[in-house]
């Protein structure tokens, strides 16, 4: 499959500061997740891929068009939400995103209509001739999700989507994004430090460190090939006996609180073993839970990792 | 598809060429401005100059009309030459800078307030369209108060003089457009670089009227301090003036400029330092311009 972005060595400084590391990867998902904590460079990314920020050596693909010759025509075939407010106030939400909608090519029929669309689409049908300075911050959030996908793009970029909103407008906008996912139509890239907005989005996900990639995983096959991924509560074996005794069956394991322990069984083992160790140790096993490897779990072994990755 | 069938779908229909996104913003600035009731009312009055210069015109060449009126002698007082389209171009002019003061600072400051800019520029639409854009607006106005009625007007009169005045006299014409659109251009970059650094409409209007009126009594009080004439280096209004009167009448000059464009006699700067002067001003706009229209703020 072609890939949607492709970093080739990317490296984007601010005056002397490194904020994109040589980034290298082949992002083909048809929803892949930026995430990071705040000032890995998420945002920094998405804006070098925008044209915002010339890369200082190195350069990136957009669906197969370079961002340091075509920017324009990358741009073109891109919608763009933004973290930040980006609105004019004493414009109505409609004339708004008619406007956006015809600089990006579309008659101004054309815009028109994809504009009401639009705006129906993100559930403001009702408010879309008020002036977006009075709108909620979660409207304002709507309004930027309608005007990024008026003009029918490729490729959609949102930035911290579900910033700010309350419970209810996060499922709302949540689903608005699994709807357009699951179109087919286009790809999406999503920013994000909120690991379960990525999680509930996203079938890639690509995660940055100090303007490094930390991870580049498949959340898809990690689910599946962490299947065999455990978690039990034991009682008695404090000595560690019982740890050595399940290690020599192959399996990984990983000592928590309270007697858990993390396991990765090894193939062809099986879990009737487990529970004959155990009774071998006089050791009792409370509770035993299949436990796939969360996003969680692989952000937080990014995050620990001292170089970057995985 | 009806608005209320609430899905998404992807657009395959047709594309305006690129060239043409260009004129999206005014087009959309002329709606919102349209809605100004005072801006309908200063515009329309801008008009009653080069009315009055048409009538002139008009009742200077027609006997018949002065007849009518009993004011044969009249014609005696009405003279057409570079004075008269001087006059014209100096009053316009000013009419243009209140009305570039009114409407400049709001052209690009609520674009920068609530971050709108980010999102023209994440379009195929560049920086230097955005600019270009937003100045089309004051280019447009301007234009329509300056040298349109100015050609207008030289148009009339040389059909109701005859070619031969139209040959002798086409200095005039030339300098009527050259002149106005270093006006306008100068008006638009100042108008579209405050409102880009200054975001209270209200003060960038003000700052504007302020580089033209206080920098001049600054400039004049340099001149007597330090009893030179190069004061007037930091008088816009007397830079565009040596320039508009080496335009219409090149290095002998009979006038001495227009109204706010008039330079003192005996306290003429050279041409050339005027220019100099003018295309820094132009650079400096477009320095700050380029520093502020960007699609995401750096913070190094």
């Amino acid at each position: 499959m072609d890939p949607v972005i492709e970093l080739d060595n990317l490296e984007v400084r601010f005056g002397n500061r490194v904020i994109l590391n040589r980034l290298k990867a082949a992002l083909t998902g048809r929803s892949i997740g930026l995430l990071g904590p705040n000032g890995a460079g998420k945002s920094t990314l998405i804006n070098s891929l925008l044209g915002f920020h010339k890369p200082f050596s190195g350069t990136a693909r957009v669906l197969g068009r370079d961002i340091r010759t075509h920017a324009r025509q990358v741009r073109g075939l891109i919608g763009y939400m933004p973290e930040n407010d980006a609105y004019i106030a004493n414009m109505s939400g409609v004339h708004f995103v008619r406007m956006m909608a015809e600089l990006s090519g579309l008659p101004p029929s054309q815009a028109l209509e994809r504009a009401h669309e639009a705006f129906f689409y993100v559930g403001l049908g009702e408010v879309r001739y008020r002036p977006l300075g009075t709108y909620s911050l979660g409207m304002k959030q709507s309004a930027k999700l309608a005007q990024a996908i008026a003009h029918g793009p490729k490729l959609l970029f949102l930035d911290e989507p579900t910033n700010g909103l309350d419970p209810p407008a996060r499922i709302r906008m949540i689903q608005l994004i699994q709807e357009i996912r699951d179109r087919g139509d286009l790809h999406l890239i999503l920013s994000s430090h909120l690991l379960r907005d990525v999680e509930e989005c996203c079938d890639q996900v690509l995660i940055l460190k100090d303007g490094n990639i930390a991870a580049f995983c498949n959340l898809e096959e990690e689910r599946k090939a962490n299947r065999r991924f455990l978690e039990i509560e034991t009682r008695g074996g404090v000595d560690g006996s019982f740890l050595a005794a399940i290690e020599k069956l192959g399996c990984e394991t990983a000592p928590g609180a309270q007697g858990r322990v993390k396991l990765v069984l090894p193939d062809g083992l099986e879990i009737r073993q487990l529970y004959e160790v155990a009774a071998g140790q006089s050791v009792q096993i409370r509770r035993l839970n299949h436990k796939r490897d969360s996003l969680e779990d692989i952000f937080l072994k990014a995050m620990e990792s001292p170089n970057g990755g995985l | 598809m009806a608005v209320y069938k609430k899905t998404y779908r992807p657009y395959e229909g047709v594309m305006t060429p690129a060239w043409s996104r260009l004129l999206v913003i005014p087009r959309y600035a002329f709606d919102d401005l349209r809605k100004s009731r005072f801006l309908s009312i200063f515009f329309s009055a801008s008009f009653i100059y080069p009315l009055i210069c048409a009538l002139l015109i008009y009742v200077e060449h027609n006997a018949s009309s002065l007849r009518i009126l009993g004011a044969e002698q009249m014609s005696k007082f009405i003279t057409i030459n570079v004075s008269f389209f001087q006059a014209l171009l100096g009053w316009q002019s000013m009419l243009a800078l209140f009305l570039a003061a009114f409407v400049g600072p709001g052209r690009v400051s609520p674009d920068l307030s609530n971050g709108g800019l980010s999102l023209y520029l994440a379009r195929p639409f560049s920086r230097v369209e955005y600019v270009a854009g937003k100045m089309l607006i004051l280019v447009i106005l301007l234009s329509l108060m300056t040298w349109i009625p100015g050609l207008l007007l030289f148009a009339l009169q040389g059909y109701l003089e005859g070619w031969q005045w139209v040959a002798d006299h086409s200095r005039i014409a030339v300098a009527l457009f050259l002149s106005s659109w270093i006006w306008i251009l100068l008006l638009s970059l100042l108008a579209l670089a405050l409102s880009a650094w200054v975001k209270w409409k209200p003060a960038a209007g003000a700052l504007m009227f302020g580089l033209f009126f206080v920098a001049a009594g600054f400039g004049g009080a340099i001149n007597i301090v330090q009893r030179t004439r190069w004061g007037h280096l930091m008088q816009i209004g007397s830079l565009v003036g040596t320039v508009w009167v080496y335009l219409f009448e090149g290095d002998n000059p009979t006038t001495t400029g227009a109204l706010f464009f008039r330079i003192t006699p005996g306290e003429e700067i050279p041409v050339w330092s005027c220019c100099v002067v003018l295309l820094i001003l132009a650079a400096l706009c477009l320095y700050m311009l380029a520093r502020k229209i960007r699609g995401a703020e750096v913070v190094r």
